[in-house]
């Protein structure tokens, strides 16, 4: 690994008695795609604002570009930021706007025009620089935010759920657009977002965060397929919750009893004890469904359920079932072939899925997701 | 049943009516008609017992003599200094009301610029005057200092004139102020810094501009209220205070000249719309703009 662009060294910031971040040290490196993935309230905001400057961390430190930024202004730090609601300024035409900060640095009228304009023109807005603010829509804006911050080459950008306030079909398509803007650029990008598919659709690595701490740091596929804490399994994708006690464990694999006559083995992550309350995690995708036993893969136990309901959502068409005994909702992606289209409520159905790829973790008193 | 939509508008126009009634009425009777009498009195001279021609006479005393057009400059320029004054007093008041204190506290911060204006404004008047004359509180305090010997009069100058006119004008100020620093959005303050801008940068560049039209509401409303005020000049000022409504006053009701002051009185009405305008022009800013927007 090269020299990271950013580090985080036990960066600790408490409001009152509250700890909003708790001791975070992670580095980011150089031309990489970091994403801070939490939910609302999780202190990846506070993290943000001090990475930007416009908070003081209470303990540790931040070293960006391999030095220390502990009383750094704002004006003053090689980091540019892509604010949430954009921040535009509306007094200020496009050009005016990407000029702002070329402006701040003594730079000449002509350069400054110049440099403008080409930035304008890498990230498709040609021509842009004489309109107003207003006049854009919102992906034109999303990406004058960002040729504001880019001209500047800052060491590391920084963007504040900049998706936030776009509509969904906007959304999916500057979520493409950012990360090849990213990889064109070679720029350090720091992410910020409660949006677990944007997180794993844009990053090199993401931080989940959660209280204060990071539950999990890895790849997006990290994430996904090893999840290291109940928290990153039930945050990161969408997955069944089978909640119980730990029957019995074998080698790797855990007895889970649902105290309502189901069981399932899922594979055990982290420490569990036999009578451990616990919670088992299944992906939609990793089960499967069959009207006869022969069609579910046979190493796998099978559950028997009734379909409750039809979720077509095109590629991502799942049924959703309870289980037959316990009256637990479950739910199974559906195979891409339209095998199962034609499933009615209140039918029999069997699903099984494989232990292997269902995660058991212990559950943490008082942990709520 | 009714039918629905000629009879509606019929009903309409009557009540619309009787409701603009007050507005035409107090437009009509205490604005327009003496406004028209007095033009027609400022035209006027008098060349026997009730015998009366329409004349320049009236405006053209006022450019003959020294005194009043002197007095009229004198009072157009402290007008403008009392102004920007104000402006620049009510900006960091207003910036700290709208910006940095929170919930309750900015409140109790508005409140405290608003209870002065509880009392009239010749009341307010007389507390500065008990506070600067000669034998009064701040001049006595100097002396117990061993700042001067003896105790100076304070009162009877330009400068508390410019005090007593700043004063009473900064509620007009801060609050148009507070409403237009309200509407300002943080992240564009953070945005401007994070962009690499200074403090005076950011007051420049994203704090004056976005403000611009409560910063020219504020100063009309300001400018106004000063070039028309009558009692700070004159019991801050003395009798010789050169301010220009004292003439008008001296004209109505000393001189019993109702023509010459009425003369005095459009042409005071006539600098105060110039200086608007140009004011406007200069920022480049339109009259409903900034009066409609709060």
């Amino acid at each position: 690994m090269s020299q990271p662009d950013l580090a985080a060294e036990a960066v600790v910031k408490r409001f009152g008695d509250h700890v909003a971040v708790d001791s975070i040290s992670f580095a980011v490196e150089r031309g990489s795609f970091f994403s801070i993935l939490g939910p609302s309230g999780c202190g990846k905001t506070t993290l943000l604002r001090m990475i930007a400057g416009f908070l003081a961390p209470d303990g540790g430190d931040i070293v960006i570009g391999g030095k220390s930024m502990r009383g750094v202004a704002p004006n003053r730090r090689p980091v540019n930021m892509v604010f949430q609601q954009l921040a535009l300024f509306p007094m200020m035409s496009v050009g005016e706007n990407v000029e702002f900060g070329l402006a701040r640095r003594g730079i000449g009228r002509a350069e400054r025009r110049n440099k403008a304009g080409g930035m304008l023109e890498r990230v498709g807005l040609a021509g842009a620089a004489g309109k107003r603010v207003d006049e854009l829509s919102g992906g034109q804006r999303q990406r004058v935010a960002i040729a504001r911050s880019l001209v500047l080459e800052p060491t590391l950008l920084l963007l504040d759920e900049p998706l936030g306030a776009l509509d969904l079909k906007l959304r999916e398509h500057m979520k493409i657009e950012l990360k090849q803007l990213q990889a064109e650029f070679g720029t350090t990008f720091v992410y910020i977002t409660h949006d677990q598919s944007e997180a794993l659709v844009l990053s090199d690595r993401v931080g989940v965060m959660n209280r204060g701490r990071f539950e999990q740091l890895g790849t997006p596929q990290d994430l996904y397929y090893r999840p290291a804490t109940a928290f990153v399994a039930g945050f990161v994708g969408d997955s069944n919750r089978v909640a119980g006690r730990a029957a019995g464990i074998d080698a790797d694999t855990v007895l889970v009893e649902t105290g309502d006559g189901w069981s399932v083995h899922a594979r055990r992550h982290g420490p569990v004890a036999v009578g451990d309350p616990v919670e088992a995690f299944i992906r939609p995708e990793a089960a499967t469904i069959g009207r006869q036993p022969d069609q579910l893969p046979q190493d796998q136990p099978a559950h028997e359920g009734l379909v409750e309901s039809l979720l077509f959502d095109g590629a991502k068409s799942a049924v959703l079932l309870r289980e037959t005994r316990s009256r637990r909702e479950f739910r199974v992606a559906l195979p891409q072939t339209g095998q199962f289209a034609d499933l009615r409520p209140g039918e029999r159905i069997l699903f099984s899925f494989d232990p292997t790829r269902a995660a058991c973790f212990a559950t943490a008193s008082g942990e709520h997701a | 049943m009714r039918e629905p939509d000629a009879p509606a508008q019929a009903r309409t126009s009557p009540r619309l009516a009787l409701l603009m009634t007050p507005a035409f009425a107090w437009l009509g009777l205490l604005i327009v008609l003496p406004h028209v009498e007095l033009a027609v009195l400022s035209f006027r001279a008098q060349v026997g017992p009730r015998h009366y021609v329409p004349s320049l006479l009236q405006y053209r005393t006022f450019f003959d003599q020294p005194e009043y057009w002197r007095t009229f400059l004198r009072t157009a320029w402290m007008s403008v200094v009392a102004t920007f004054a104000t402006l620049c007093l009510a900006l960091p008041i207003a910036w700290v009301i709208a910006k940095i204190a929170r919930g309750r506290a900015s409140a109790w911060l508005l409140l405290a610029c608003l209870i002065p204006f509880w009392i009239s404004e010749t009341v307010r008047t007389l507390g500065w005057m008990i506070l600067l004359r000669q034998s009064g509180v701040l001049p006595a305090l100097l002396v117990d200092l061993g700042i001067t010997a003896h105790p100076v009069e304070l009162l009877y100058r330009d400068s508390t004139i410019m005090v007593g006119l700043v004063y009473n004008s900064m509620l007009f100020m801060i609050v148009p102020l507070i409403s237009s620093l309200e509407s300002l959005d943080n992240s564009l303050i953070e945005a401007a810094y994070d962009l690499g801008a200074g403090g005076l940068t950011v007051l420049r560049k994203i704090v004056i501009p976005h403000a611009a039209p409560g910063i020219t509401a504020g100063c009309i409303i300001v400018f106004m209220l000063t070039l028309g005020d009558y009692i700070t000049p004159t019991l801050l000022g003395g009798k010789d205070s050169g301010w220009f409504t004292e003439q008008i006053y001296t004209q109505f009701i000393t001189r019993f000249n109702w023509a010459q002051g009425a003369a005095f009185g459009f042409l005071l009405l006539g600098l105060s719309t110039a200086i608007v305008v140009l004011g406007l022009k200069i920022t480049g800013q339109r009259f409903g703009d900034v009066m409609g927007r709060r």
